[in-house]
């Protein structure tokens, strides 16, 4: 059996985010690159399953959409332990081409589990994991917050309003997961890093698809106001600034 | 010239922070408070690669570079300063003494367990009236035909208790001076091995230092590192790469200080503008980023001059004696800056500093460092 986990290349969680050309583009300049946190977390839990599973999950592999200059991002994770990795050589654009991209791959090499973050830190559109199960016609369960792995049955948990659900599930199928699937991501030992380097990178051309939507322009949250502090005695004062200026009332 | 580390360096010193905020910080006030040792966390780096760092793969370690060591010591430090004498004097003493100065077989007997971190390392010198002054040595280990015969006391023993092996170095022929020392790996747990209580120390209190008394403690004759009289020039060989690692950890309980000194002063508002803003507070962070700039490029230049076969000696003498003193300048500001609060325990900077004061002292104290790098100068 074969785990895909999607990684994506995201900026680091504690980024100022800046946008050029008129509102259009992330501001790269003096951002640092990390793995989606989410991806991270679905990375650490692959290789706990594939460890605790005497033999029966033979690799993990991971896959980034990305250019060349993701390779950082993609060893980080071989340095975690993944066995190898792929990337499919090309700007991302929206979803569906992500999904496109990384189902392609995943249905040629006969992958049984494809692990996908719930979305990604950046762009949250929180739709590829999805996307890429309906592209390989296979189920998807999202909101995985547990995924057992007994002798080849697999038994997952997944978030409802106000609980969980149990599911049992037979392969090939996504788990699209969330905070909670490990305790922490794997901080990479000295001889992952150094065995990063000897693991191979496939890198592969898109294949041609078209994507569905484009983003035209962000926006930045209004900077938080100045906090206006008001005498405690002061009631009619506090209800006359919450109902001219904050207009809530 | 490349200033630039490499990928691989960048990713072990983002692992050294991300294991320092995970797992060291926590509980760092609670263990410096009551002395506790870090024994769960060391169990973790252990099992990370941090106690074989340099150590090459042969002989079970992470094969790295001395770059790598130094980002990791000092990402450690700037959380941990405890938790990193451990590892500096575990890595860049013992580690580095045996696998560049012991015999092959030495080196296979003893390496894998100090590389797995399975046995933690110490590094035993210093004794009442002998230290850096290494030919006044008391400790006697009398030639015995098949095994030496250790006698004698020794102090200021970092990781005493929770080592597993020691370096003892010790005279064999007093008569002969310098030339009558040698080097021992010793069992931790050898019979006639007794330890004196745990130092009530300043900082760095969650490492143990101990005395360490030695009544007959029989050596084997092959655990002596080199020939017969090596040990002094052994001693002083590997003091030049602890010197480097003390740097790195200085380099890291200032960065650290800064670091909060930074935040505290983007935060903290007098006179209706945050303090970052008057000029008497900007100037000292200023000066400490001048300082940490130019003391990380000594601790980065002697490690690159390790690594690349050139004598490294002067060197980090230059940032072992820069950093510390730099580092008691930079700590000392930090607390300064936080003005009340930096002298309580839940902001660090008051541990920052006590600890930064120890790097002046231990391995060879700032006025021994200008005694080494006085009389290179002098010499040529």
């Amino acid at each position: 059996m074969k785990i895909l986990v999607c990684i994506s290349n995201v900026p680091d969680t504690t980024t100022k985010i800046k946008f050029d050309d008129g509102m259009k583009s992330l501001d790269t300049n003096g951002v640092q690159w990390v793995i989606n946190p989410w991806d991270e977390f679905a990375l650490t839990r692959a290789l706990e399953i594939k460890e605790q599973s005497s033999g029966k999950i033979e690799k993990v592999s991971v896959i980034n959409v990305g250019t060349v200059s993701t390779e950082p991002t993609i060893r980080k994770a071989l340095a975690i332990g993944a066995d190898d990795a792929f990337r499919i050589d090309c700007e991302p654009s929206d979803s569906y081409t992500i999904a496109a991209q990384i189902a392609e791959v995943a249905k040629n090499e006969n992958y049984d589990i494809i692990f996908a973050g719930i979305e990604s830190s950046d762009f949250n559109a929180g739709a590829v994991g999805s996307m890429i199960a309906e592209f390989m016609d296979i189920a998807s369960v999202s909101s995985v917050s547990s995924f057992e792995f007994n002798n080849g049955d697999i038994t997952l948990k997944r978030e409802i309003d106000g609980g969980k659900e149990t599911v049992k599930i037979q392969t090939p199928f996504v788990a699209i997961v969330q905070k909670g699937i490990c305790i922490n991501p794997r901080i990479p030992a000295m001889r992952g890093i150094m065995m990063a380097k000897t693991k191979p990178i496939k890198v592969s051309s898109p294949v041609s698809t078209e994507a569905l939507s484009e983003a035209l322009s962000f926006e930045v949250p209004p900077p938080k106001a100045d906090c206006k502090m008001i005498d405690a005695e002061n009631t009619d004062e506090l209800i006359e600034l919450l109902h001219s200026e904050a207009k809530v009332l | 010239m490349n200033f630039n580390f490499t990928e691989e360096q960048l990713m072990i010193q983002q692992a050294a922070r991300d294991f320092a905020e995970r797992e060291l910080l926590p509980d760092v006030i609670e263990r410096d408070t009551n002395a506790t040792f870090p024994h769960r966390q060391m169990k973790l780096l252990a099992e990370l690669g941090f106690f074989g760092i340099t150590v090459s793969p042969e002989y079970g370690g992470s094969g790295m570079d001395s770059i790598s060591y130094v980002l990791a010591l000092e990402e450690i430090a700037k959380i941990d300063a405890a938790a990193a004498v451990v590892l500096a004097v575990h890595n860049s003493l013992t580690c580095y003494g045996i696998e560049h100065f012991a015999n092959e077989e030495q080196k296979r007997k003893f390496l894998p367990d100090l590389a797995s971190g399975k046995k933690i390392g110490a590094f035993l010198l210093s004794e009442a009236e002998a230290g850096s002054d290494a030919t006044s040595l008391k400790t006697i280990a009398e030639d015995k035909g098949d095994h030496y015969l250790l006698n004698g006391t020794k102090i200021w023993i970092t990781s005493a208790d929770n080592a597993g092996i020691y370096i003892v170095v010790a005279h064999t022929h007093p008569e002969l001076k310098h030339r009558g020392i040698n080097a021992f790996i010793v069992d931790r747990h050898s019979p006639g091995i007794t330890l004196g209580p745990h130092e009530n120390k300043m900082g760095m209190r969650s490492s143990d230092t101990h005395p360490v008394m030695f009544t007959d403690v029989k050596v084997p004759k092959e655990n002596r590192i080199g020939d017969d009289g090596f040990g002094f020039k052994f001693a002083m060989k590997v003091l030049d790469a602890g010197r480097m690692g003390i740097a790195a950890q200085a380099m890291g309980i200032a960065g650290g200080a800064f670091d909060l000194a930074v935040k505290y002063s983007k935060e903290r508002k007098t006179f209706g503008t945050e303090i970052a803003n008057h000029q008497a507070i900007a100037f000292k962070l200023a000066d400490m980023a001048v300082k940490l700039e130019n003391g990380r490029n000594l601790v980065y230049k002697s490690a690159w001059q390790k690594d690349n076969g050139i004598n490294f000696s002067v060197m980090s003498a230059m940032a072992k004696q820069y950093c510390a003193d730099v580092a008691m300048e930079i700590t000392t500001e930090a607390v300064q800056i936080h003005g009340g609060y930096g002298y309580v325990k839940e902001y660090h900077v008051e541990r920052l500093m006590r600890e930064a004061k120890l790097t002046q002292i231990y391995e060879g104290t700032s006025e021994i460092q200008k005694i080494i790098i006085s009389r290179a100068i002098l010499k040529e």
